[in-house]
């Protein structure tokens, strides 16, 4: 296969669009968890309980559309390839959790990719929805009519009192998870991240690696989400988080542009030696890639480098993660090789964009 | 500080080795230290657990007045998933959604900490299944505004929001009638 048409294949289609301050947001998703009534959660249930669950969601939701939602499809977590499994980790389709579980458990998946809902994972229901760029408000909507439309369906374990019931005590109330993916090179360049972490914190906001949870930064890319699920509607949740993050976008915007100022050419040095390591290094290890990738992303946002889109940037975070170099050459690889794939799907791809 | 294996990556590991009385201590880069046996793999992504078991320690400790009988909370058991309160406080996980009602004298103080002071839903409330919960949530919020209204004296106004008010109260009952439990 040609490596524009696995391109094609490899990126969700949502993420070709550029969304509201996409120099900063890479993208925002909104999760929510639910559970079925009667039934008890993935933790205390037996196979045959998780089969009712995943059986009545195949049954009433397998190869529907739901709004531009076309043609949900679910995937027995049993039935896929552990390659399968990794990639759609690599897409933040499934968590490495779901990916893991030996249990009854699967995926829901609608055609553009922008919707996911996890079954049996932590949680009976974990519904996704993903947007590119800022776009808290329109998500959380969205969200909430996949979710009324599941609803229809499903009797949810919902108290008066502690609101959606959920297997752990950090998602009950409104199950709500919002998260923002940010790339915060300037602030990370700065030192002034570490500093504001602790403000963020007090918040009731977490900040985490790529990765989610227990995951460090990884190319400067950081994913700041709510704590707090109970006790604040979703609204007011939202609201903080965006209130957060526009001001978190203003000061990366000015952390950049400050360096501009001081250190102009230093930082010209930095993001071409970065933009030529990765047009012709041979063996490159992932969090070198990660790291000059950030660089590259960085010089086309402020117009260093203007032959060169960000959605090339894009592809590359994703191409680079050691799934996707291995459904690619479709060879099991060991690590060095990884490296060596890696840099040559880099060189590749650039070129692609000087042709 | 760079570490020491790889000289490359910052340092996050540090480890004090006492060994005869001589003490050692080593820097490393957290991947270095997975490398070197040192850290589990796996180890970052229990931190969360780890922190909430030990919000339920805390809880569990018979320090506080309000704490309970300790026998009998360590012999609660939650009739739908057989979770014992012990596992529950172990694993810092509910079974099912029984649990809830079996564990609720102890929650408050768990849900407190873990969500800001917070312990009661104020957000979305299922469509279908609580059209009558939403329409009390609904009437509750027109009857504050009507409060407001008439401290503020705009009494037209008022007057309209109370038969808006009126009508939900006519519509909630028989939709109850119609058999929408809770």
């Amino acid at each position: 296969m040609s490596l524009q048409s696995f391109i094609d294949q490899a990126i969700s289609p949502w993420m070709q669009e550029q969304g509201p301050d996409h120099d900063i947001v890479l993208s925002t998703r909104i999760r929510l968890a639910r559970n079925f009534t009667d039934v008890p959660f993935p933790l205390k249930a037996d196979d045959t309980k998780l089969q009712i669950v995943s059986n009545w969601l195949k049954e009433h939701f397998n190869h529907q559309s739901f709004l531009e939602y076309k043609n949900l499809e679910y995937f027995d977590m049993a039935s896929l390839q552990q390659l399968e499994k990794q990639i759609l980790v690599e897409k933040h389709l499934i968590s490495p959790l779901l990916a893991e579980r030996d249990k009854v458990s699967g995926v829901l998946l609608s055609k553009n990719e922008q919707v996911s809902i996890m079954v049996n994972e932590e949680d009976h229901i974990r519904l996704q929805l993903y947007l590119p760029g800022l776009q808290l408000e329109r998500g959380l909507t969205e969200a909430f009519k996949i979710d009324d439309w599941l609803e229809a369906k499903i009797d949810y374990a919902f108290d008066q009192e502690r609101g959606y019931l959920t297997s752990c005590p950090t998602n009950v109330g409104t199950g709500l998870r919002a998260s923002v993916m940010m790339h915060l090179p300037a602030l990370t360049l700065t030192g002034k991240v570490r500093k504001m972490l602790p403000a963020i914190h007090q918040l009731g906001l977490v900040v985490r690696g790529i990765y989610g949870e227990g995951s460090k930064a990884h190319g400067n890319v950081y994913q700041i989400s709510n704590q707090v699920t109970l006790g604040r509607s979703e609204q007011d949740i939202i609201h903080d988080l965006h209130s957060v993050v526009k001001q978190l976008i203003n000061y990366e915007r000015k952390a950049r542009q400050s360096l501009i100022e001081q250190s102009g050419i230093r930082l010209e040095d930095r993001i071409f030696r970065s933009y030529g390591t990765l047009k012709y290094s041979r063996v490159i290890e992932s969090q070198e890639a990660a790291k000059c990738l950030s660089d590259l992303r960085l010089a086309i946002d402020l117009g260093y480098i203007q032959d060169l889109s960000t959605t090339a940037v894009n592809e590359l975070m994703i191409l680079t993660q050691p799934g996707f170099l291995q459904q690619y050459t479709q060879e099991i690889l060991t690590p060095e090789k990884r490296d060596v794939k890696r840099a040559s799907i880099i060189r590749e791809r650039l070129s692609i964009e000087d042709k | 500080m760079k570490c020491e294996v790889c000289q490359q990556r910052e340092v996050s590991v540090h480890l004090t080795n006492y060994l005869n009385g001589q003490k050692t201590e080593i820097h490393l880069c957290q991947q270095c230290a997975i490398e070197k046996g040192y850290l589990d793999a796996d180890e970052e992504s229990y931190t969360i657990h780890d922190l909430l078991s030990g919000f339920f320690n805390v809880q569990a400790n018979p320090t506080t007045k309000a704490e309970p009988d300790h026998r009998a909370e360590h012999q609660l058991t939650c009739p739908q998933c057989q979770m014992t309160y012990q596992q529950f406080n172990k694993i810092g996980k509910f079974g099912c959604s029984k649990c809830y009602q079996t564990f609720s004298s102890f929650l408050n103080p768990i849900f407190r900490r873990v969500h800001s002071g917070n312990t009661g839903h104020t957000g979305r409330i299922p469509k279908r299944k609580h059209v009558h919960l939403q329409h009390q949530r609904l009437i509750q919020n027109y009857r504050d505004q009507l409060q407001e209204l008439v401290k503020e004296e705009k009494f037209e106004e008022a007057a309209e929001l109370r038969d808006k008010i009126k009508d939900l109260e006519q519509e909630g009952k028989s939709s109850a009638k119609k058999g929408d439990e809770l």
